[in-house]
């Protein structure tokens, strides 16, 4: 039973269909890339997993059980986190509160026992401080030490793109939908992103489905890519052979224009 | 690593590179500190935790009494810490929860009518103060939930027109209360009078002792402000705190990441109409009495200014907002003081600006000597022109400098009062030398339109006065004189 499964979703805004009739399934423990020229539906299709829109047909199942309709809070709580591709931290806290942030869906302490400041309340916050540092150290020396109480909007680029990934790693997550985490990197960084996905699935053993245009962060994460053009799946399957399918070249360059000319 | 990377002459040749985990781990030897004793003593400040802090200020305002005999004074205090009770409650709504709530001072009211209702001879109930005022906190709360619900999908502008039409609705309800279904439920205009004060520990509260405010009420209202405090800090630093300001920076960010926004916003709502809620009890219980135009856009913005003043979001900015706007609204009743603080408030931002450039200084010193030289002429042609009353304060110097003709023809006050404006707006387009030379008689107009004209009025003219403190200070300090630097799109 694959971990996530859409089947036949569609969504339109107005008479544009934005997604038509779109199958696709992740398994577990696998990496999925979802490439496409701008506007083929790819952010779209992660706010609709994240329950951000609602499909108008088709149903989304993660783990065997429908989400559609659900609070976009209430699938994250099932386990799906996401990044966004225009990054959206919370600028004006510290970095190590907007991980921290992110544990609020399982945890439980209520507002009078945190007035109170009762022992499980407090052994609760000790437990989701260590989480925001473990999860921080995910990325080595990058967002250690006196870092974690600068204010998130102190960070460098890479370095916000890399929180945004940590702060979603920190809802106890088993699917993460990264939505272009290599845009606006440079080639170290982005040798680095790919190497850092590849160490979420083995190391934090995350299912991963991935937005990216970088083609080389694509063929070194994927195990399979699935290809969008206007909203409709034209392509599936290993890199080598979506990169090389007639009707992916065709939506990003165009039909037979050398020939035409 | 690269040996040849030039370093900064504090960091060591040999240390390790930009970048690397070591660097990052050695950050504190690399700090820009303030030089001498000033920064030894800054940095000592810092690590003074917050608690110490309110146990200092906690013991220095219960120490006032001690010192200050006047009842008159003793009230401005309750009245403050009335005001730092607000401005606690608000804060949750706007400085963490991010929400723009104009009905604010509705709940307040809802709280002093509400103890009101539970507490006077009108309905005869008298309840106990232990039982009343935690049930005035519940219908606060409850209250703060009702508004909540039909303003949690809305945000922003939309939020704040809903809110506000709340407080109207709250000002038609109270205001024509006495007659709901055939029932005197609110006393309509003349509000509700012959209210209880507290009743602790077998004792009435008193309001006065021989005609001089006592000061239980203000003990009682520090020890709900302690605790209110503590209270809204505590949850601060919890996971609901977490997720309020994170609904401040991001709502769709914070719902992708588990957090039920609209629930939050709701919560947010509740407490802060609970805390404005346990201000009211305190403040029908002193008073004896209730009126609807109490809860009404004074107060509002008064609140407002305290929070964004001091800084949204930090609590001891909120609290340090209300202790500078609330006595400094009293103090501004009274024309005499009333003008010092004017004329320092000029002089200051003068001074302020002069820093950047001595052309500012040289604007002052002209201002000085044609403020003379007016004076001189305009007393020799006429003595009448010099002869008008001045309000003590400054007297002597004012006297000098400022015509004050003793009779106000009736098309002065409206032609100076534009023409001041004018001046100023004209101040605005221009640059460069053009500017400082216009300046210099806008200046002077200023001062004659404030010494003939506004001090006549002092309610409208103490409300300008804020006005001008709080754009001075807006301009220096954009988010609060202790508010965290906050940054909207990087």
């Amino acid at each position: 039973m694959p971990l996530l499964e859409l089947r036949g979703v569609s969504l339109a805004f107005g008479g544009l269909a934005v997604v038509s009739e779109l199958d696709l399934h992740v398994d577990e423990g696998e990496i999925v890339s979802v490439i496409g020229p701008n506007g083929a539906g790819k952010t779209t299709l992660f706010n609709l997993i994240t329950g951000i829109y609602r499909p108008q047909a088709g149903d989304i199942l993660f783990d065997g059980r429908s989400i559609v309709g659900l609070e976009p809070h209430e699938i994250c709580r099932r386990g799906i986190s996401r990044t966004f591709q225009t990054l959206r931290l919370f600028l004006n806290m510290s970095v190590k509160e907007n991980v921290m942030a992110a544990a609020y869906g399982h945890t439980r302490a209520g507002v009078f026992r945190s007035m109170l400041r009762t022992p499980g309340m407090r052994r609760e916050e000790r437990e989701i401080a260590a989480l925001a540092q473990e999860k921080l150290a995910f990325f080595g020396g990058r967002l250690m030490g006196y870092r974690w109480d600068q204010p998130a909007y102190s960070l460098s680029y890479a370095n916000r793109r890399r929180l945004e990934i940590a702060r979603a790693t920190a809802t106890n997550a088993r699917l993460l939908l990264l939505d272009e985490p290599a845009a606006g990197m440079n080639p170290a960084e982005t040798h680095e992103i790919t190497e850092l996905i590849g160490k979420l699935r083995t190391e934090g053993g995350y299912t991963i489905l991935v937005i990216e245009h970088d083609m080389h962060v694509v063929e070194g994460i994927s195990d399979r890519v699935v290809a969008l053009d206007h909203g409709v799946k034209i392509a599936e399957g290993s890199f080598d052979e979506v990169a090389t399918n007639e009707k992916v070249v065709e939506a990003y360059l165009g039909l037979n224009t050398m020939a035409s000319k | 690593m690269s040996d040849s990377t030039p370093h900064s002459s504090h960091i060591p040749a040999e240390g390790p590179a930009v970048g690397q985990d070591e660097w990052v781990a050695r950050h504190a030897e690399r700090r820009i500190m303030r030089e001498g004793l000033l920064g030894t003593v800054e940095e000592r400040l810092r690590l003074v935790p917050w608690w110490a802090w309110l146990v200092l200020f906690l013991a220095a305002f219960s120490l006032l009494p001690v010192f200050e005999h006047s009842g008159y004074v003793r009230r401005v205090a309750f009245d403050t810490v009335l005001y730092m009770l607000l401005a606690l409650g608000l804060n949750v709504v706007v400085g963490w929860g991010g929400l723009l709530d104009l009905g604010y001072v509705a709940f307040y009211g809802i709280g002093a009518y509400a103890y009101a209702i539970l507490d006077s001879t009108k309905f005869g109930y008298h309840l106990p103060t232990l039982v009343s005022v935690p049930l005035v906190v519940v219908i606060g709360a409850v209250a703060g939930l009702l508004l909540g619900l039909p303003s949690r999908r809305l945000s922003g502008d939309y939020l704040a027109i809903v809110t506000l039409f709340f407080l109207q609705l709250f000002q038609t309800i109270t205001t024509n209360g006495d007659s709901a279904f055939g029932h005197d439920l609110t006393g309509g205009p003349n509000g509700i009078l012959n209210v209880d004060p507290f009743h602790l520990f077998g004792h009435d509260l008193a309001v006065e002792h021989g005609g001089v405010f006592a000061v239980s009420y203000l003990y009682v209202a520090l020890g709900f402000f302690a605790v209110v405090f503590v209270a809204l800090r505590f949850v601060n630093e919890s996971r609901t705190g977490r997720a309020w300001r994170s609904l401040r920076e991001d709502p769709l960010a914070a719902e992708a990441m588990g957090m039920p926004v609209n629930w939050l916003k709701l919560m947010s709502f509740s407490f802060g109409a609970a805390v404005a809620a346990l201000t009211g009890t305190l403040f029908a219980a002193l008073n004896a009495s209730v009126f609807p135009l109490t809860f009404y856009f004074v107060l509002l913005i008064t609140v407002y200014t305290m929070v964004i003043l001091g800084g949204a979001g930090s609590q001891a900015g909120v609290v340090a907002g209300a202790l500078i706007i609330g006595p400094l609204l009293e103090l501004l009743r009274d024309a005499s003081k009333s003008r010092v603080i004017f004329f320092v408030t000029l002089v200051g931002a003068l001074a302020l600006a002069s820093r950047r450039s001595r052309a500012m200084a040289l604007v002052a010193l002209s201002t000085l000597v044609l403020g003379f030289v007016v004076h001189a002429i305009a007393g020799a042609i006429h003595s009448d022109w010099v002869a008008g009353e001045h309000q003590p304060g400054f007297a002597g110097f004012a006297d000098h400098w400022v015509v004050a003709p003793a009779h106000l023809a009736s098309w002065i006050t409206p032609t100076t009062y534009l023409g001041v404006i004018a001046a100023a707006l004209l101040c605005t387009l221009l640059r460069g030398l053009p500017r400082l030379v216009a300046l210099v008689p806008t200046l002077y107009l200023g001062a004659f339109v404030w010494e003939n004209v506004m001090l006549a009025k002092p309610e409208p003219a103490r409300f300008i006065v804020l006005g001008l403190i709080l754009i001075c200070l807006m301009i220096l300090r954009p988010n609060g004189l202790l508010g965290e630097r906050r940054v909207e799109i990087v």
